[in-house]
């Protein structure tokens, strides 16, 4: 590479919508990616992109989990942009949690069950459940052809809270990310978690996720290097205390009783 | 057999009675066992045998509700002492926090049966203590996220808030009406409260706006102002023509009228919660047990109180004056930290502790949202039963941090920051904050 290092842009993180899908704490997710970059020594930007202005070019976009008005309007607003698919096609990285996940794929409910679209970038469709939500730890071994670490091994035993009502099928153009071992996951009764498409992946993982799992992180952030034709630096980074975090909670999660796991939750009668 | 059916009401007068028995008794038990006070429990007994108690046992009594997300404590604590005559029997409350149907039976078993009551509420319950306690005054403070494992969205909780004060009765039962006291600059209590026939709004401002950009009427934006003021930029929902408001620390009346607010708690969330009570206090007048009160004795009365269920409270240890402070969910830690900022040394070293158990909610995701970042510079001990979440969130705020999850241990270790830093005087406090079951766990250890 002969390009000066001054003249290109920074690694750019952007959150989409913190305003209208900033609801679960997932805006953890861009602050995880920004702080892990910039302690390699990569220079990164975190941009936090507001649902009334266009959405910026970036290199990795995180989309967090809402409500359900913002998530219909968020949906709309993106499609309506067109920047996201875009971004896609130019081999950007997309992370979507929860509702940010569900937006993702092809169709989601809302609160009055109602069918929207989503943007179509993963190929999964999400329906209303039963009138129980599934809420509580979620711990997931993930699949053997889902994305590796760029050494080749396996990602490590995904860690996450989750907290929905929607079912998510995963049709034949994408791939489930991860297998339930405690917890509900996309909930169709396959036992899968999450969905992931080329660069593009969805998981009802709160926490936030990427602080719960710092190798998808990595991950994540190697990707968006490998578009930009460079490399994650071999950088090691001190994880004592992510790591200590994840052995609490894998443990922890090894007690939970799934009869505990779906909780009705009371809603507003319409 | 002819002749008329036994009338159905007769087995009301010994159901009720019999409720209260049981939860006397067990009450009564449950102090002999040495576990705590018992209350709740035997609130909860009490409603397994009649569940129309709280009805029963408000049914005399002049009531208040205070319900928000942040703040219910404190203004609960702040209303009792706002209506309490020095030298006379004193207001009934559920001070403890504990602020569901249960929790309400105990505050009023074993009290006279007649007199002012005020009760914190639970979010989730308004609705059903609206309805079995005929309420005078309701309060409401503010809404948003809290224990989303738990409670549900916030729009989910305004829906139910906003259909429980439209069944308000513009009469009232015994002739007297219901006013409701609600925070005009949060649109989400506005949206809830405009069915309610008679409201006074009272603008005293809203740190936390992000659960409230979305309209509630109609989905558009909620556009605030610097001044403000805030508006839907699509339906034309917007701030509700104020009653009072709060300029600085003077609350100040649409008629022209201005009082100090110079109270004993610290922050401006503080003196926000003290402008709702100095409100709500004079609304009692014409109920017949409470005497009046007015603005000026209201906030003369606040001017006093200096710590409401040990929150805002200062203890000694190892010579160091120790802060009590709680804060439960991103609105809240951000107006400690604010506090902080207004009333604290910008050194202090500070205890942060969290759990998450059922009053915490299970989730301990909302930690990213909380600005931890304002710590920087601060000597920060991290404890609690979840110190290993909040441990990460630090690292990842670049919060120069140590984590103790022994929650005295983490305390000492902070006296100890506190000493290297003041050798020449001991006048540097340590901070602790707390979320609600670890406060209690400090609180219990001290
Ligand atoms: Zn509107």
């Amino acid at each position: 590479m002969s390009m000066a290092k001054g003249a290109r842009s920074p690694l750019t993180v952007v959150v989409i919508y913190p305003d209208l899908l900033g609801t679960y704490g997932d805006g953890g997710n861009g602050l995880v990616l920004a702080r892990r970059a910039k302690w390699r020594g990569l220079d990164v930007s975190l941009v936090q992109a507001p649902s009334d202005r266009p959405v910026p070019r970036g290199d990795i976009y995180c989309i967090g989990g809402g409500e359900d008005g913002p998530q219909v309007r968020a949906a709309s607003t993106l499609i309506a942009d067109g920047t996201l698919t875009r971004a896609v096609e130019d081999g950007a990285v997309i992370l979507g949690v929860c509702a940010g996940f569900q937006l993702l794929g092809r169709e989601f409910p809302d609160a009055a069950d109602r069918p929207h679209d989503g943007l179509g970038l993963l190929d999964v469709t999400t329906r209303k459940g039963t009138d129980l939500r599934a809420v509580g730890e979620l711990v997931a071994t993930v699949e053997p052809d889902a994305p590796r670490d760029p050494d080749g091994s396996a990602l490590p035993a995904l860690t996450g809270f989750e907290n929905h009502g929607g079912v998510t099928t995963i049709g034949p153009g994408a791939s489930p990310l991860a297998r339930v071992i405690t917890g509900v996951g996309n909930g169709g009764g396959d036992g899968t978690e999450g969905a992931w498409s080329g660069r593009v992946i969805g998981t009802y993982l709160h926490g936030p996720v990427l602080a719960r799992n710092v190798a998808l992180a990595d991950l994540l952030l190697g990707w968006a290097l490998v578009s930009r034709g460079e490399r994650l630096p071999l950088v090691w980074l001190e994880d004592g205390e992510e790591n200590a975090l994840r052995a609490e909670r894998l443990a922890m999660a090894g007690t939970v009783k799934l009869s505990a796991r779906l909780r009705h939750v009371p809603r507003p009668r319409r | 057999m002819t002749g008329p059916h036994p009338p159905a009401t007769r087995r009301l007068p010994f159901r009720p009675s019999v409720a209260v028995k049981v939860a006397s008794g067990i009450n009564r038990l449950s102090r002999l066992l040495g576990r705590g006070s018992g209350t709740v429990i035997g609130g909860r007994a009490g409603l397994a045998v009649d569940p129309m108690l709280l009805a029963v046992l408000a049914k005399d009594r002049d009531v208040a509700l205070v319900s928000g997300t942040n703040g219910k404590t404190t203004t609960t604590g702040m209303l009792v002492a706002a209506l309490s005559e020095p030298d006379s029997v004193g207001v009934a409350t559920n001070i403890t926090g504990a602020n569901m149907p249960a929790g309400h039976v105990a505050a009023l078993i074993g009290t006279r049966p007649v007199g002012t009551v005020v009760l914190e509420v639970d979010e989730a319950y308004l609705g059903r203590l609206i309805e079995d306690t005929h309420p005078q005054v309701v309060v409401l403070l503010n809404l948003s996220r809290d224990q989303l494992d738990r409670i549900s969205e916030v729009r989910m909780l305004v829906d139910r808030w906003r259909s429980a004060l439209g069944r308000l009765d513009p009469v009232g039962h015994g002739g007297s009406r219901t006013v409701v006291v609600a925070n005009a600059d949060d649109p989400m209590v506005v949206w809830a409260a405009s069915t309610a026939p008679e409201v006074r709004w009272v603008g005293v401002g809203q740190v936390w706006h992000d659960d409230a950009v979305g309209c509630p009427a109609c989905g558009a934006r909620i556009v605030f102002e610097a001044s403000g003021s805030w508006n839907c930029d699509h339906c034309g929902f917007g701030r509700p023509e104020r009653f009072a408001w709060l300029e600085g620390d003077v609350l100040v009346l649409a008629d022209g009228r201005r009082f100090p607010v110079v109270i004993g708690l610290p922050g401006q969330f503080n003196r926000a919660n003290a402008a709702m009570v100095a409100v709500a206090a004079p609304e009692f007048a014409g109920t017949h047990c409470q005497p009046p009160v007015s603005i000026t004795t209201a906030v003369e009365r606040l001017s006093k109180l200096h710590e409401v269920a040990g929150r805002f409270s200062t203890v000694q240890r190892k010579g160091r004056d120790i802060r009590l402070l709680l804060a439960k969910n991103p609105a809240g830690w951000t107006a400690i930290f604010d506090l902080l900022g207004e009333s604290g040394d910008p050194t202090s070293p500070v205890v942060l502790s969290i759990n998450a158990r059922v009053a915490d909610g299970f989730d301990t995701s909302w930690l990213w949202d909380v600005p931890f970042e304002r710590l920087i510079g601060r000597a920060v001990v991290a404890t609690g039963e979840r110190c290993r979440d909040l441990a990460v969130r630090l690292r990842y705020a670049e919060v120069d941090h140590r984590v103790v999850p022994d929650v005295l241990e983490a305390v000492d270790m902070a006296i100890g920051n506190a000493g290297r830093l003041s050798v020449a005087s001991a006048s540097i406090p340590v901070e602790f904050l707390g979320n609600y079951t670890a406060f209690a766990q400090l609180r219990s250890r001290l």
